[in-house]
Parts: C-alpha cells; structure tokens; sequence
C-alpha cells in the first residue's frame, strides 16, 4: 500500500517560535519553566491578556493568534524587567515582545497615537513632528557658540547625539543647554549635528517598527560618516542603547558613552569645580536604557555625591529593580492608549516611591523622564514639593 | 470595479512659507511637500471599498518631489497600479489645466469611480473633482464621508454644515470628493513601503496641454499682515501670561 506523504504547513504559532529561536539566544524560549515571574514582575502585567509568561505558552500550545488578536501587548514599555528576572536568562524584551509588536505593525494594527509618533518619525526624522531644520534651535545663544558639524566644517574630539527630546521639547532643551554649559566648562572639544541628526529610532524599534528603525540608523550613519570625531555622547539612554547596541549589526560602529560615563572620565577636573552647595534630599531613579539593560548604575550616583549638599537616598525600586517611567518601548507615544486600560500611570507609582524617601529632588538621567515625572507630580497631592532635575542640570547649577 | 485616485502633494505646513522675489508664489527653497490629508482619506476609502468589493485601484499623482514615496506608499496599502504625470509643474499648476489634461488620460481608464480629496491648501481656483467631472461628463458628490457599492451604483454620505448626513445614490460613473475616509488612514511599516519599491513599477505619462486658461491670475502673495484692531502678545510666555491676566481681569472673566 502507497502511503501519501503527509504535508504540514507551519502555523502562524510555529514560524512564530521558530523565528524566535533563531534571534541571539533565542534557543533560551525552549528553556522557559512557566514559572511567572516575568508576568508578575512586568509593571503592566496585571491588565495584559498575555503577559509575558502566558505568551510563551501560548506559542508552545500553538495558540499564538489569541495573542495576536489582544491589543495589551502594547502595554508592553520595554522596560527589560521581565528578561531580567528571567531564571533561564530568555530574551523576553527584545525578542518575544518586540517581535509580537513588530507582526501587529506588519498587520497595520498600531494605536493611532503611536500611528502618529511613526509617521512622524519617517517624514520628520523625529517623533514630534517638528521641522528638522528647528533641530539646533535650542541651541540658539548659547556662548561660546557650539559647533554645529555640518555648517562649520572642523574635526570634534566629541560627536554630542543630541536626540529628539532634548532637541525639540520644552522641558528637556533645558537639559541640552545645562549639557552643553558643562561641556563648555570643561574646554571639551565638542560638536552636534543639528538638522542633520535623525531619531536614533531606538524607541520606534522597540514598539515594532523595525524598517523605520533601520532607515533612521541608516541616515545617522551616513552622516557621521561624513564627519571626523573620536567618539559619540548623549543625554539619551535610548540613543545610547541604539548606537551600542544595534547600530553596529548595520555596520554603524563609534565608541558611544552616556554623559554619566563620559563625565566621570572628567570627575577631577569637575569636582573642585562644584562649588555651589545644593542643600537637598536626592534620590535617582535609573532609567531602564541605562541601569537594567546596560549596567549603568554607578556613575550617575557618584555625580550627585560630588554635588556639596546633596543627600543621596535610595527609593524601594533601584538599581537593577528600577520602576520605568512608562515611557519606553512606545510608551512615550501611548499615554491615552495605557491610561485607558490601567487608569494608572508608571510615572505616578515612582513619583509615590520619591515622596515616601523623603526627598525633594527626584533626579533622573534620561530625556524621557522631566516631562512625565512633572506630569505625574502635578497628579499626586503630597508631591506637591518634589522637583524632578536631570543629574546634568544640578551639575550645571553647582559649578554656579 | 475599477477606481482611480488621482492625488497631490501640498506643502508641508510644518515648515514656515515664506514668499519668493517676484511677490506672486511661495518660495520654494524651503517647501516641504506632504501628501494632500483629504487625498490621503481617498486613498483609504479606495482600499477599503477593494477590500470590500475586490476592486481594482489605481493612485496617480504628478511627477513632483516626494511623489514616488507618496505611491509606494499607496501600494503598499493595497493600490494596485501607480501612474505619475511628467510635466512642467514647478511653477504651480492650476486645477482647471490639471484637470483639462487629466481628463483625457483618465478617460482611458475607464474609471467606475474617481476618488480624490475634497479640497486641498493650495487649490486657488477651487477644487479639482468638480473639475474633472465636468471634463469627463460624469456627476460629482463633494464632502463625501463614507461610500458603498451597490452594483452600478454607489451609495454615499455627504456632510452638510451643522453636523448634518445626507445620503444619497449616484450612478457610476462618477466623482467623489473626499472629506474622510470611514477610517482613518492606516499605517503601513516602512519595511511593506520599501519592499513595494522593489516590486511594482510607477507608470509615467506625459501630461501634455498644460496652460494657464482657467486659472487665477495672482497679483500678490503675502503673509498675514496685523491690522490696528490686533493686539499682539509678547513672545515672552510669562509677559503673555501676565498680559492675558489682566485682559482677561478687564473684561470681568477673572
């Protein structure tokens, strides 16, 4: 008797998993013990229909399009907490949800807020719809003037990344200037792009947009290849993440530091120069792109201690354990989205952790982070005195 | 069914206009181009009636800057056929030509229905879907916010002032201005856009018998200029709020 070969078509569940496995350390999925810890840990797992852990049986039960079918994944802010609590060390964060985020974009079932944000960022180069050619005006007046590469043409010891929020954002100009008043004081020979600079694309990426990602990585590295510098800084983890992490695979590859990581290479010569005392209660809170996925941690606490005044306390979440902002992984583009499902926002839970420390300034190291802790404190009755200041900015105040 | 939706770029309000030497036309040094939003919605509307009616869509637009991405986009929601018009257009194009010329591509065509946005910024001399309705002979419908099939016939929703919906029937062929789509436009990953630029072809056609009968003579372009009656705040936030105070205190609202 001839038997008729069986053909099996793969499931959406197993091109799924099988595309997974095939991600760096992807083979880990199969190591997964549903132990729940990444669902419990996970800010917003509570109100996802699949956190993390259901996700992965769901794959393993082949059961994938119920997942595909919720829209809580994009709750998900990329916050790397459940990868990092992970027992067999599995990729949750970069593989698991940014591939799902990545299938709803193929699908076209993105949120119209972070519709918005994306669009953006393809036609602009930035997620807020501002003209690129406003890029440096922020830095309009300030003395000495800085260098903007393409216009005044000189070699720069530092390429300063400047990114979207500290470019166009009200708020977070502040930080560029108090960025670039520091840099100015330490005589660092340094340079910005200005209309020339693109999104880093890190955030786009992690809330599924992978194409628009690469086109923006692509134009930055154009750029800098037009350019002669030692190495990168920025003010933005996000950027960080990006230009150390995933510019290299596309061929994009600088020495790239935090201004944190940078400064305190500099940390004789700033010290004796942080004079102003600032008399404050300070506690920090690590920004995911910085602390949990790339081990950012001590740097900016030795800052604020050479800061003569500040008293630097710790908040129940630090360190490795840092609460997100919200703002990560599309986050940032999704507040109404996010309000409507959880009624809460992350910020506020962390702006309750800062008041229960005691502390009146709440500092942070990520653009992300001025305008959604000010908006959160706006929220809560008792934080009514707490300032929230980016490390750079008490610097800047110090040195008077 | 086979629908066609001829679009365009406008510029780009993201960017301040300013005024060229000869006092007339936009300076162009500067001008960023952004696809028409209304054009936008017609373009949606057509891929949803595909989706319901299996229709055949094809999106045309003239050769100016941008004008590819505006295409593969389009295909890369679901048009299945691109065209771009050649022709001298940098010095503005007014829609009475535009549609004369167009008129006789599309009749070529064989549209069913004719898609386009209901008005666009820089129509000066009106817009072009009455236009071209009366160079192809068929009815229009403007303000259109939903369409239907209905064999050789489409049902439509036209908004009127006031928050008021008529519906009516017009009989294919014919013109439809778009003033939204049922949904908003969707999103399409840039990697579906970059993937149509490998795999479809954008059609080029010369359009011939531009001239400027028709059109509007512009005597003088100018920025809004501020009359006595104005009174303008300080650029400062804080002065303008301290301004608005006490305005607002003046007028008894405070």
């Amino acid at each position: 008797m001839v038997m008729a070969e069986i053909t099996h078509t793969p499931s959406f569940s197993e091109t799924f998993l099988t595309n997974l496995y095939k991600v760096e350390n992807g083979e880990r999925f199969r190591t997964c013990l549903q132990c729940g810890s990444c669902s419990g840990v996970c800010p917003f797992g509570y109100l996802m229909d699949y956190p993390p852990g259901r996700m992965i049986a769901g794959l393993r039960a082949d059961e994938f399009d119920l997942v595909m079918n919720t829209d809580t994944v994009w709750m998900c802010v990329s916050c790397y907490a459940c990868a990092q609590i992970c027992p067999s060390k599995i990729p949750i964060t970069a593989a698991l949800m940014t591939r799902t985020k990545e299938e709803l974009v193929l699908a076209g079932n993105v949120p119209s807020e972070l519709q918005n944000a994306l669009e953006n960022s393809q036609r602009y180069g930035n997620p807020l719809g501002e003209s690129p050619r406003k890029r440096a005006d922020w830095a309009t007046g300030i003395q000495p003037q800085i260098t903007i590469l393409g216009r005044d043409r000189r070699p720069v010891d530092v390429l300063w990344f400047v990114g979207d929020y500290p470019s166009y954002h009200p708020r977070v100009q502040l930080v560029a200037k108090s960025l670039a008043k520091i840099l100015n004081a330490l005589g660092i020979n340094f340079g910005i792009l200005g209309p020339e600079e693109n999104s880093d694309g890190d955030t786009q990426r992690l809330a599924g947009e992978r194409g628009l990602f690469e086109m923006l990585a692509e134009k930055n590295g154009r750029i800098f290849s037009r350019y002669q510098f030692k190495k990168i800084i920025t003010s933005d983890p996000h950027a960080y993440n990006a230009l150390k992490n995933e510019y290299p695979a596309l061929g994009i590859s600088y020495p790239v530091q935090h201004y944190t990581q940078f400064l305190v290479e500099y940390f004789d010569q700033l010290k004796p120069m942080l004079t102003k005392e600032i008399s404050a209660v300070v506690t920090y809170h690590d920004p995911c792109y910085l602390g949990r996925a790339n081990g950012v941690f001590d740097e900016p606490r030795m800052l604020l201690e050479a800061i003569p005044g500040i008293k630097l306390v710790e908040m129940a979440h630090n360190h490795g354990s840092s609460l997100c902002c919200g703002g990560g992984g599309g986050g940032m583009w999704l507040d109404g989205f996010q309000w409507e499902k959880a009624h809460a926002r992350l910020s506020e839970w962390r702006v309750h952790e800062a008041v229960a420390t005691g502390a009146n300034i709440l500092a942070v190291a990520c653009p992300y982070e001025p305008p959604r802790f000010e908006d959160a404190i706006k929220m809560i009755q008792p934080a009514g005195q707490v300032v929230v200041k980016d490390i750079i900015e008490l610097l800047a105040e110090a040195i008077g | 069914m086979n629908i066609i939706v001829p679009v365009k770029l406008v510029p780009d309000l993201v960017e301040e206009l300013s005024i060229d030497a000869s006092g007339t036309n936009l300076d162009t040094a500067w001008l960023r181009l952004i696809i028409n939003e209304f054009d936008d919605h017609a373009i949606e509307q057509s891929i949803l009636l595909k989706e319901r009616t299996g229709a055949h869509v094809t999106v045309l637009s003239t050769n100016v800057e941008g004008v590819d991405d505006l295409l593969f986009t389009a295909a890369a929601k679901g048009a299945d056929r691109l065209i771009k018009f050649n022709g001298d257009f940098d010095s503005g194009v007014n829609n009475h030509a535009l549609a004369r010329a167009m008129a006789n591509i599309l009749k070529d065509l064989n549209p069913d229905l004719i898609l386009t946005g209901v008005q666009a910024n820089n129509d000066l001399d009106g817009s072009i879907g009455p236009l071209l309705a009366e160079y192809l002979g068929m009815p229009y419908v403007g303000y259109v916010s939903g369409v239907n099939v209905l064999g050789n016939i489409v049902s439509v929703r036209k908004e009127y002032p006031g928050g008021l919906i008529g519906e009516m029937e017009v009989t294919l062929p014919a013109v439809l201005g778009i003033q939204a789509a049922e949904q908003p436009p969707r999103y399409v990953a840039i990697s579906k856009v970059r993937q149509m630029m490998k795999t479809i072809n954008i059609d080029e056609q010369d359009l011939t018998g531009l001239d400027t009968l028709g059109g509007p003579i512009v005597k003088r372009l100018f920025q809004p200029e501020a009359s006595g009656r104005a009174m303008m705040l300080s650029e400062n936030a804080e002065e303008a709020a301290r301004q608005m105070v006490a305005i607002f205190k003046e007028l008894g609202t405070l």
